[in-house]
């Protein structure tokens, strides 16, 4: 046992610990796991031997995923960490052993991957997401499966049909969504790292909410093969950490050659370094006046412009840029995504896996009432939204549009990317919000993704970092002191190595302290 | 704008059924996500291009080589109701059909 | 006639040719055929959620060699589209196709024009059950998805046949084409080749189309010409009644011969194409193009011509190039050879191989088209027999028998001739003693012949074949008979 706590330490030095012998992978896996198993906040879907029903009301009975085998290897993890040891990873890849907690939507093979939904409540798949064993073959072990908005369509994790999560900073309020179980889980210290999903900004945003990083890498950079699909041109697998460095490890661990699986993945261009810059001398960045106006709120207006200062002393010289079609981003985006979501969905359908309405007279109206009873309302939303735009006669006004303004959304950046070398905005418009405040309209909770959607629809890389408290419009977080605040950084494609280097340099500057979370 | 027989019409299209109940307030809230995004029809757009792939690739073909398959069991082993070594579903009536074969 | 309108049928078929490939269409599962239900399967042909397709190069290799052997034009870019409907044999809830960016586009088979070539994945196999006690309903169904995935090769063709004959005799050059090919086994029975057929009238001499209809799934040479046949017969009868063709899909039952609706206007199809987002463009390298018109091997038609070019009358040409079991053994045959055949030679070993070979293999097989007899024969050996007939080496009854007993015994021919004896009696000085001999045995005749009295030769023959126990060529012994006695 060592002096201190090890889950104080950030994955990096973990890793580091571990490979030096000064810390023992049970150990830390045994640590972890039972913080997560004293889990107050919900952050998990499944935990080795344990695993949680359905939110209240809505399962009767049965099939619950406890009760399914679990394969060695993948879900090895507490009470048989000797086991693991000998049969397990490799002990001296460069993750060795660090846990990592898996968004629920990543398919790993005999341990329950639901996507947050009911309709695939214990589906146990015969094979893992490219991603996580990239993870587990780099020597990292699967600590447990995290809670996420259905599908991951949300943006404040109370579309999980396994319950909302509660945000460790406050929890009257959301950790954002739909990586929420992940992001409330790395915030809180019940996980090192989190490896997560962004779809129109699933990562950055309660990463922004959480106070912890969340990296949304370039489209293709990671191989979705094993995700189960919100969006297919949009999603995008990624790391929630605690810190810049530990996202770039988990990057590195993700990236590399593409997976002949996904014929839209591609090879990552050179390595991931780990970032060491402090200063920001010569970076330009660039502020869209598009995405930092109208519609932020008033203390993370504060905090961003605080943000830029900090940039400033460091170096970097701040502009203005434009992304002209950037207010356009969101209703691309709530064409695009629904439409294909209404798609990928379509094979939920009751027939090799998942749940099945019972007593159907037919086929039809098995169909029919299987995906009533499995899909919560706002998959149901985005399925109809989806369909309709698709649906004969509408695909030129809608989904037609939609792709176009995408393609002006790519020059928009491509432009601004002459200019300058990186741009920044807040993660999100307002801190986390409370409970049930959006819920009841979905408009309204659209609206959080306005300053990530434009980075997803143009498959660029982008960043939230914590740059500092602010107060909620109404009132603060508990003591007073307020709420996390997000800055967002965006680069080129494949800019990766530069938009770690520059977030490393701020968040050394902003010393933003998220231990509070973690009490 | 969207109105209870679109509502019904589109879900019967996404093999969805909606509670009575659920039916007008589907039909509000689609209105009003479709009234903001339909915000994208000022754009002029005439000369653009559609954009579904960002990175502009082609090819990522796959050599005509056999990999194994999922045993039997395995493949079956998710499905909510098996009959002779196959997935049971009920009755089809009257719906559509695939490539020529007849329904 | 009083005003009886005449009415033209107008008929396009729509083709679905699944592709002799080893692995499906969008994953790396074998093609099935006939393993035990659900064998043949993996996360990506069963839909499992988080699966990704990656298209197979064969695939588009061999929906390229479709296209050139159609003259199509191969787009230099292609996307795959997303088909959306539910359907239990369907795992994804969409079938990836493709729309309106097709690999290959136009082209032309005899008189058909060709509209576009496609490709897609095949759907799984449902087997209705039904419960105990009820035979004509089924009440569910069981799904097997060994078939789900295989990649198909859709033709669409222009509306261009007008009877329900020539679409039978059309669909059957298009089979001998993709056989030719290799890139399908096109067989009917086994669902290979699925034909669909689209139909309409119109008044003889009107340029307009009429409202057509869908006839589905017609699995047999024999079902098409008939369905189409049944259908062209209803339509005609709606219009002559004054009714209006309905646009429906319909499909023929070939033991009651009627027609039913499979859907009915209400179930009208929205399939919600969009382009396919796990999937990137095909883009059609020129290598590509070069090593499917490197594979790709003469076509019927151009074989015909070739023949005909190396001196084949153009009837046997066409009846050689066009029967896969001729030209094969043609070919086979020629090749033994290695200074090549004479156009003579040539005329004469194709006319070995249709009038007398195949006859005799097709006889034993107790089928026709069977092309190989049971015990195999040395190559070469219908070449023998038909060089001995061109150099009167052997009469043609002599011929007759070793063929008969080459076909049952098979081995080499030579030795068969030698064994019973049948070489021409003679291989020249031989034959040619045994005349001199019969001259000088019927010296009367002999001198009838040389005042001018051919028909004077019987008793001579009749000599020689006494001597060579009939093995003689009769033209042979003529000739000889006139050369000694310098006539
Ligand atoms: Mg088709
Ligand atoms: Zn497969």
């Amino acid at each position: 046992m060592s002096a201190t706590d090890p889950t104080q330490l950030s994955a990096a030095a973990a890793a580091r610990a571990i490979a030096a012998g000064e810390l023992s992978a049970a150990e830390l896996h045994d640590a972890y796991l039972a913080r997560a198993r004293a889990d107050e906040l919900n952050c998990f879907t499944w935990l080795p031997d344990w695993s949680p029903g359905l939110a209240a009301g809505s399962l009767a009975a049965g099939g619950s995923a406890a009760d399914a085998p679990v394969v060695e290897g993948l879900a090895a993890g507490g009470g048989q960490t000797d086991g693991r040891q000998a049969g397990g990873p490799p002990a001296d890849g460069p993750l060795a052993g660090v846990p990592v907690a898996v968004k629920d939507l990543f398919c790993t093979e005999g341990v329950p991957s639901q996507s947050g939904s009911k309709i695939l409540q214990g589906y146990l798949p015969p094979y893992t997401a490219t991603a996580v064993s990239r993870l587990t073959e780099a020597g990292a072990t699967l600590l447990g499966k995290t809670n996420q908005d259905e599908f991951a369509m949300g943006s404040s994790n109370e579309n999980s049909a396994y319950g909302p999560v509660l945000n460790p900073w406050d929890r009257a309020r959301v950790p954002g969504g739909s990586s929420g179980g992940s992001a409330a889980a790395v915030a809180a210290g019940l996980a090192p790292w989190a490896l997560g999903t962004d779809t129109g900004g699933s990562i950055r945003q309660p990463a922004a909410l959480c106070g912890i990083v969340g990296l949304k890498p370039t489209y293709g950079a990671v191989s979705r093969y094993g995700m189960i699909a919100f969006a297919s041109s949009l999603d995008q697998a990624g790391p929630l950490t605690r810190d810049v460095t530990d996202a770039a490890l988990m990057l590195r661990g993700l990236v590399g050659e593409r997976d002949r699986r996904d014929a839209t993945s591609l090879d990552f261009p050179g390595e991931i370094e780990l970032p060491s810059a402090e200063r920001l001398d010569g970076v330009r960045l660039g502020v869209p006046e598009e995405l930092t106006g109208e519609g932020i709120e008033r203390g993370v207006l504060d905090a961003f412009e605080r943000a830029l200062r900090t940039a400033e002393s460091l170096g970097a010289a701040v502009e203005s840029v434009r992304l002209p079609h950037a207010p356009h981003a969101l209703s691309a985006y709530y064409i695009i995504a629904p439409a294909e979501c209404s798609s990928n969905l379509a094979r939920f359908d009751g027939v090799r896996y998942g749940l099945r309405a019972e007593g159907a007279s037919d086929l039809l109206d098995m169909y029919t009432q299987t995906r009533h009873d499995g899909f919560g309302p706002e998959v149901k939303r985005r399925v109809m939204l989806g369909t309709y735009v698709l649906s004969s006669g509408y695909y030129d006004a809608y989904y037609g549009r939609a792709q176009r303004v995408r393609t002006k959304i790519v020059e928009d950046f491509r432009t601004a990317f002459e200019q300058v070398d990186l741009i920044v905005t807040p993660t999100a418009p307002t801190v986390a919000f409370e409970l049930g405040e959006k819920s009841g309209d979905p408009l309204s909770m659209y609206l959080n993704d306005f300053c990530t959607v434009p980075m997803s629809l143009a498959g660029i890389p982008a960043i939230s970092i914590p740059c500092g408290l602010a107060g909620a419009e109404r009132d603060l977080g508990p003591g007073g002191e307020g709420l996390p605040v997000g800055l967002q950084l965006a680069g080129p494609a494949f800019s990766e190595s530069r938009l770690l280097d520059a977030a490393h340099a701020l968040e050394r500057a902003f010393a933003f302290d998220g231990s509070a979370a973690r009490a | 704008m969207i109105d209870r027989e679109q509502v019904l019409h589109v879900a019967g299209l996404a093999r969805l059924r909606l509670a009575e109940e659920e039916i007008e307030p589907m039909a509000r809230e689609l209105s009003a996500v479709l009234e903001h995004v339909e915000w994208i029809g000022e754009l002029d757009l005439d000369d653009v291009l559609p954009t579904s792939h960002v990175i502009e690739i082609s090819g990522r073909l796959r050599a005509d080589e056999p990999e194994p398959c999922l045993p039997r069991e395995v493949a079956l082993a998710q499905a909510p109701a098996v009959r002779d070594e196959g997935f049971l579903v009920p009755a089809v009536r009257g719906s559509g059909s695939t490539n020529g074969q007849q329904a | 006639m009083p005003d009886v309108p005449v009415y033209e049928p107008v008929i396009g078929l729509e083709i679905h040719v699944q592709l002799s490939t080893r692995t499906k269409m969008f994953c790396g599962c074998e093609l099935s055929f006939g393993e035990p239900p659900n064998t043949r399967t993996c996360p990506v042909c069963l839909g499992l959620p988080g699966a990704l397709p990656v298209a197979n190069a064969k695939a588009i290799h061999y929906g390229l060699t479709i296209g050139l052997a159609l003259g199509s034009e191969l787009a230099p870019r292609s996307i795959f589209h997303r088909k959306n409907y539910f359907y239990p044999d369907l795992p994804k809830g969409y079938q990836i196709s493709q729309y309106d960016e097709p690999l290959c586009l136009g082209g032309q088979l005899a008189e058909v024009r060709i509209h576009r070539v496609h490709l897609e994945e095949d759907a799984a196999k449902l087997i209705h059950v039904g419960e105990s006690g009820r035979i004509h309903a089924s009440d569910a169904s069981i799904v097997d998805f060994n078939r789900g995935g295989t990649p198909l090769a859709e033709i669409v063709t222009e509306p261009d046949l007008r009877s329900a004959e020539r679409a039978g005799e059309w669909l059957r050059l298009l089979r001998t084409t993709m056989r030719a090919l290799g890139v399908s086994d096109v067989n009917m029975e086994e669902g290979s080749l699925r034909c669909d057929a689209n139909i309409s009238l119109r008044p003889a001499g009107s340029q307009e189309l009429g409202t057509k209809t869908e006839l589905k799934n017609m699995n047999s040479f024999r079902f098409i010409e008939r369905g189409i046949r049944a259908e062209i017969a209803r339509q005609e009868k709606l219009l002559r009644a004054g009714e209006r063709v309905v646009q429906e899909t319909l499909h023929y039952d070939p033991d009651s011969g009627r027609i039913t609706s499979l859907r009915s206007k209400e179930q009208a199809h929205d399939y919600r194409y969009f382009p396919e987002p796990d999937l990137v463009p095909v883009a059609v390298e020129q290598e590509m193009i070069d090593a499917a018109r490197e594979a790709m091997p003469e076509l019927p038609a151009a074989r015909a011509e070739r023949y005909e070019r190396e001196g084949l009358k153009a009837e046997v040409a066409r009846l050689v190039a066009f029967r896969a079991e001729l030209h094969e053994s043609f070919e086979n045959e020629r090749a033994t050879s290695k200074p090549g055949l004479s156009p003579d030679e040539l005329r004469a070993l194709a006319n070995v191989i249709v009038n007398e070979w195949m006859p005799r293999v097709d006889s034993q097989a107790g089928r026709p088209s069977a092309g190989q007899p049971l015990i195999p024969v040395l190559p070469g050996s219908i070449l023998t027999v038909s060089g001995l007939l061109t150099r009167d080496e052997i009469s043609i009854g002599a011929a007759r028998q070793a063929l008969d007993v080459l076909v049952v015994e098979g081995g080499d021919v030579r030795a068969i001739i030698e064994r019973e004896g049948l070489a021409a009696a003679g291989d020249g000085d031989e034959l040619a003693a045994i005349v001199t001999a019969a001259l000088a045995a019927n010296a009367d005749a002999a001198e009838k012949i040389r005042a001018g009295n051919a028909k004077a030769i019987g008793p001579i023959v009749g000599y020689v074949m006494r001597e060579t126990k009939g093995r003689a060529d009769g033209g042979a012994v003529t000739r000889l008979v006139h050369e000694q006695l310098g006539v």
